[in-house]
């Protein structure tokens, strides 16, 4: 991802007057997941733990990490809940769509768990555990987006 | 020089849902003026003044300079802290670091929150990562809900028993004149009032307040000529797990066991069950109320709900926990750790009328932060040997 490209976080019609930098780390994630469909942690060198989002220092060690590996796509749900009170959407200024699953998913290799939207087609199966893929965007610009929601498969 | 430090004097305000009545340095200033009631001390004897509340939600900023007619400080050091849902407890671990270090003798200490003034989830929103963390979050009750879900599946506890302790804490409530719900729920009207992100109910969260709380700390060489029932400080610690909020893990509160852990050990405290006599935990919903008690070492991992539904939390228990209501039934969000600790404190000092615990040797008060970091603080009767 060239140095100057900008992620866009979607707000609707409302603006928010900030401008952050996801670091080196986490353009390479979203450059990966744009083009390539990899979902990608950083290994720290010390205690061997996979990290997703990525980032430059594991916290425990004050180590820095440079070896990125793939995670994923696939996982389970490390834990989840499911959203069923209104709200309004801080990021968009709108009352959320609820009920939407909440899930922080245990992606395969990673130690962390990603926090994503969980598909409730079959709300009985969505449950510890399970196994879960990604659904992706039809269009993938580079943001957690690019994934549209994970969905729990047999 | 390092002093030891007591808690001389409390102060709160009667919090409620919405007080148009007053504006925020008014509001400070009810639980100002208390506090050095209570101590009989005036401003005058006043060295130094630590406040602090999510200042993101009110949307107006530096308390610390605005409320100084309010909060005594005008022209007297005045220092903010902010640390999330935490900030009543290191407060008061601020005030004491000032008092123990030698250089302040009587610290005031200040939390306040007006949260009918606020938008509490967009604002909380505001403490979490723009890009990682904001895509699904839901304010503090999505953490809250994964925590029970994952402590549900590895140790097999139910909607009843986290609904048993929101019981436990309303019932304590009526004892409490300064709580906001004072009103007794049942189990079943727990199980039965709307879910909010499964398992958590309505009845299992605390609500929304507007209050204030002050407390007044001052070192050995004065603490014992303002009181003769000093609360002493036996130890204070805090901890921060994690970055993002997928790094923490689920179903165990792993800042809460460490800093529990550093603090007994300084203390010399074995069997905390036996050893503490009363604890007000900054328990944001019910299952905190067995899973971080686990953490704390009262019992072993799984033996929580157990324990709560013994009746050994209760008023009169081998251990009561949140005499006051606890946070459940109040939560002026940066007055709520504080009021935590004003809280233990009155304990101590056998100030504490409709809901003292008897003979209170040593009490604990904690504060927890959006999500899963932890203050804590231990009091004592006697002054400490160290
Ligand atoms: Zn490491």
């Amino acid at each position: 991802m060239a140095e100057n490209e900008h992620i866009v976080i979607e707000s609707g019609e409302a603006a928010q007057p900030f401008n952050y930098a996801v670091g080196m780390y986490g353009s390479r994630f979203f450059k990966e997941l744009r083009e390539n469909k990899k979902i990608m942690g950083v290994k720290c060198p010390t205690c061997g733990k996979v990290y997703v989002p990525p980032r430059g220092v594991c916290g425990p060690c004050f180590q820095e990490m440079k070896e990125f590996v793939e995670v994923g796509p696939g996982g389970v749900i490390g834990t989840y809940t499911i959203l069923r009170f209104a709200f309004i959407d801080p990021e968009t200024g709108h009352q959320k769509p609820v009920p939407y699953g909440y899930g922080f998913i245990k992606l395969d290799g990673a130690d962390t768990l990603f926090q994503h939207y969980i598909d409730l087609v079959d709300e009985k199966k969505v449950r510890i555990g399970a196994r879960v893929e990604p659904v992706w965007a039809n269009e993938r610009k580079g943001t957690i987006k690019d994934i549209q929601y994970f969905r729990v498969v047999e | 020089m390092a002093k030891r430090a007591a808690i001389v004097g409390t102060g709160q305000t009667f919090h409620k849902s919405h007080r148009p009545d007053v504006n925020g340095q008014e509001l400070i200033n009810e639980a100002v003026s208390r506090a050095l009631l209570d101590a009989n001390l005036t401003m005058k004897d006043i060295d130094a003044i630590i406040i602090g509340n999510m200042d993101h939600f009110e949307g107006i900023n530096y308390v610390d300079c605005w409320s100084v007619d309010g909060s005594g400080g005008t022209m007297k050091p005045v220092m903010k802290i902010t640390t999330g849902g935490t900030t009543g407890c290191t407060i008061a671990i601020g005030g004491y670091h000032l008092v123990a270090s030698g250089m302040f003798d009587k610290v005031l200490i200040v939390g306040w929150e007006k949260n009918s003034e606020s938008d509490t989830s967009g604002a909380i929103t505001t403490a979490f990562d723009p890009i990682w963390d904001r895509l699904v979050f839901a304010g503090a009750i999505s953490g809250l809900a994964a925590e029970a879900q994952a402590y549900i599946a590895r140790y097999g506890a139910t909607d009843r028993d986290g609904a048993r302790v929101s019981v436990r804490d309303r019932k304590h409530a009526l004892n409490n004149p300064h709580a906001q719900l004072r009103k007794e729920v049942s189990l079943e009207e727990v199980l039965a009032s709307p879910m909010l992100a499964d398992p958590i109910h309505l009845l299992d969260v605390c609500p929304r307040t507007d209050g204030a709380c002050a407390v007044i700390m001052a070192s050995e060489d004065s603490a014992e000529k303002i009181t003769k029932t000093p609360d002493w400080i036996w130890g204070t610690g805090n901890r921060h797990p994690y970055a993002y909020l997928g790094d923490a893990d689920y179903g165990r509160l792993t800042s809460m066991e460490r800093t529990a852990k550093e603090i007994f050990k300084k203390a010399g405290i074995k069997e905390p069950r036996k050893e503490i006599n009363v604890i007000e935990l900054y328990q944001p919903y019910s299952f905190a109320g067995i899973i971080w008690i686990e953490d704390m070492g009262i019992v072993p991992p799984g033996k929580g709900a157990e324990y709560i539904w013994s009746g050994a939390t209760d008023m009169g228990g081998e251990l009561p926990i949140n005499p006051s209501g606890g946070v459940i039934s109040c939560n002026p969000i940066g007055a709520t750790g504080l009021i935590r600790c004003a809280e233990a404190a009155m304990q101590v000092m056998g100030k504490a009328e409709g809901r003292q615990v008897p003979d209170v040797n040593h009490a604990v008060s904690t504060g927890f932060g959006g999500c899963w970091w932890t203050d804590m603080i231990l009091h004592g009767k006697k002054k400490p040997n160290y």
